[in-house]
């Protein structure tokens, strides 16, 4: 009974050897930031920052009232990139299927060379945005819509190839094997082992995507390739703040319905 | 007998089984599609000379150019880099007392509305929207784009950490309460351990996510590497545009693998 006594008497959480390790990795965090902070505002200009107040009051007073009898000519630009998430996402959708079968370790045809190339094609359209992806495709196919749906089905090919992929993984085994065993050949036993049991999760995951489509065609005709955002370019080069806060109170409309759509779709599916 | 079942099997439809639902619901596609197809307007002579720019692109993605603007290149990922980390940090930092704001079990109603109306404007405003307005408020530069990825980080973690803590273990938390625990040793025992792990997951994500966003702020004048890409887009100079990218990509998957790494080792 008496060993107890070298313990501490008073309950600490954590051991002092962690503690102190967690006070080092605290201290190496805040002379990581203050240096990161140093080296950001080497080249700020600080006269406009602390003047960003009275800018953020008039440019507040341009945007109110809104004019709403510009909302009549938004309608045009907003079918356009409805369309442009729309078409996109079909797009985007077509080519992630075959590239999500090639990158699943079941049903890869060749997992030494087409499965890193797949992998690699997913890493890359995921990690380039779709607005970096308008800017290249403006430069290469013309402004236009073209552009905008472009970028929208190369950005969406890495977002469902790899939701997708990871689903196929995750089919159920057995079920692959019972159709295997009644003596299907590859492809049957894809359409008829592995695709109904995907099918839910890739319904899912279109529309999903295509709600996020929605939300980032908005913002496409910034860098030119049409939509809505082509009008709030205008509006902004023009200083016409008025304007802006009408087309921005469109986009949060849109975007609101369409993660209603999505959620109430993806509800249905599951 | 045998004559009475069918001699062919036909696949069951597997989502909509109402017939006329089914039907419906094509129709509706096509005629969609007709209309949205209808009202494209493509210039195909456009389209076409612009395929000979797009295989210099493609040329110049296989053939990076990383030494001719290198210096710009260094300059715009290392704004992007401290933009980042900067930004995250802040971000996180505003977040836990929002985020605890925000959760039904902790905070008071009154707070509670005012937590999570903040967090969905920061939600529903995308980053490239709200750089636009902090570029005209504070200038150009990364000091706006620091603005910015801090402001949606907020919107983010907020919101995912006040769902997790109102997810947690009640029992735990009773159990600290019960040993006559004031507000902040109940936050600090019983809600802490719970959270803490999610909470650093969820952090080395958004770490991720800002660096990828903080490529594309750069086009409307927030600093860091997106601001590069767009010059070197709009001088032609695809060869360094393609080395760019490389870059990017390069940095995500490090940061990715990096950020799945730490977390199994943290968990």
């Amino acid at each position: 009974m008496s060993e107890i006594d070298h313990y501490s008497q008073v309950w600490t959480h954590r051991t002092p050897k962690t503690r102190l390790m967690l006070w080092a990795f605290w201290a190496a965090l805040v002379a990581l930031f203050v240096w990161c902070w140093q080296v950001m505002t080497a080249g700020t200009i600080w006269a406009f920052v602390w003047d960003a107040p009275r800018q953020a009051a008039d440019i507040g007073s341009r945007m109110f009232p809104p004019r709403l009898s510009y909302l009549p000519e938004l309608m045009g630009p907003l079918w356009d990139t409805i369309n442009i998430a729309t078409l996109g996402t079909i797009g985007g959708v077509i080519m992630a299927v075959p590239v999500a079968f090639a990158a699943a370790r079941n049903t890869s045809p060749s997992p030494a060379i087409l499965r890193p190339v797949a992998l690699f094609i997913i890493v890359a359209s995921r990690s380039i945005n779709s607005l970096i992806w308008a800017l290249l495709l403006v430069a290469i196919i013309g402004p236009g819509l073209l552009a905008g749906i472009v970028a929208i089905a190369l950005r969406s090919i890495g977002f469902v190839g790899k939701l997708l992929y990871e689903a196929i993984e995750e089919t159920d085994r057995r079920q692959i094997e019972a159709i295997e065993a009644t003596g299907a050949s590859g492809a049957q036993t894809l359409s008829y082992g592995i695709v109904p049991q995907i099918l839910p999760a890739f319904w899912g995951i279109s529309v999903f995507r295509w709600d996020i489509n929605i939300r980032e065609s908005t913002i496409l005709g910034l860098v030119g390739a049409g939509g809505i955002g082509l009008k709030l370019q205008a509006s902004m080069n023009t200083l016409a703040w008025s304007q802006v806060t009408v087309i921005l109170l469109l986009i949060l409309g849109t975007v609101i319905v369409s993660e209603w759509v999505s959620a109430k779709v993806r509800q249905a599916l599951i | 007998m045998e004559g009475s079942y069918p001699s062919t099997w036909r696949r069951p439809p597997q989502i909509l089984t109402d017939r006329r639902v089914r039907i419906g619901l094509q129709v509706g596609i096509a005629i969609y599609l007709v209309l949205a197809i209808g009202t494209l307007e493509v210039d195909w002579a456009r389209v076409a000379t612009g395929m000979e720019r797009g295989q210099r692109f493609v040329m110049g993605f296989l053939q990076p150019d990383f030494v001719s603007r290198w210096d710009d290149i260094l300059r715009g990922l290392i704004e992007s880099l401290t933009m980042t980390l900067t930004s995250t940090v802040l971000g996180v930092a505003l977040s836990v007392p929002l985020g605890i704001g925000a959760a039904r079990n902790l905070a008071p109603r009154p707070v509670y509305y005012v937590c999570r109306s903040i967090i969905a404007v920061s939600r529903s405003l995308q980053e490239i929207i709200i750089a636009i307005f902090l570029v005209a408020m504070f200038g150009f530069g990364p000091f706006a784009g620091f603005l910015t990825l801090a402001f949606a980080t907020i919107g983010f973690l907020g919101k995912l950490l006040a769902d997790d803590i109102e997810e947690i273990d009640a029992r735990q938390a009773e159990a600290v309460r019960a040993t006559g625990a004031s507000w902040g040793q109940l936050v600090n025992y019983a809600v802490q351990p719970q959270v803490m792990p999610r909470l650093i997951g969820l952090s080395l994500y958004r770490l991720d996510i800002n660096f990828r966003e903080s490529a594309v702020i750069g086009i409307v004048g927030a600093g860091g590497i997106g601001a590069t890409l767009n010059t070197a887009i709009d001088r032609y100079e695809y060869d360094s545009a393609g080395a760019i990218l490389l870059i990017i990509i390069g940095v995500v998957m490090i940061a990715e693998y990096g950020s799945s790494y730490l977390r199994k080792f943290l968990q």
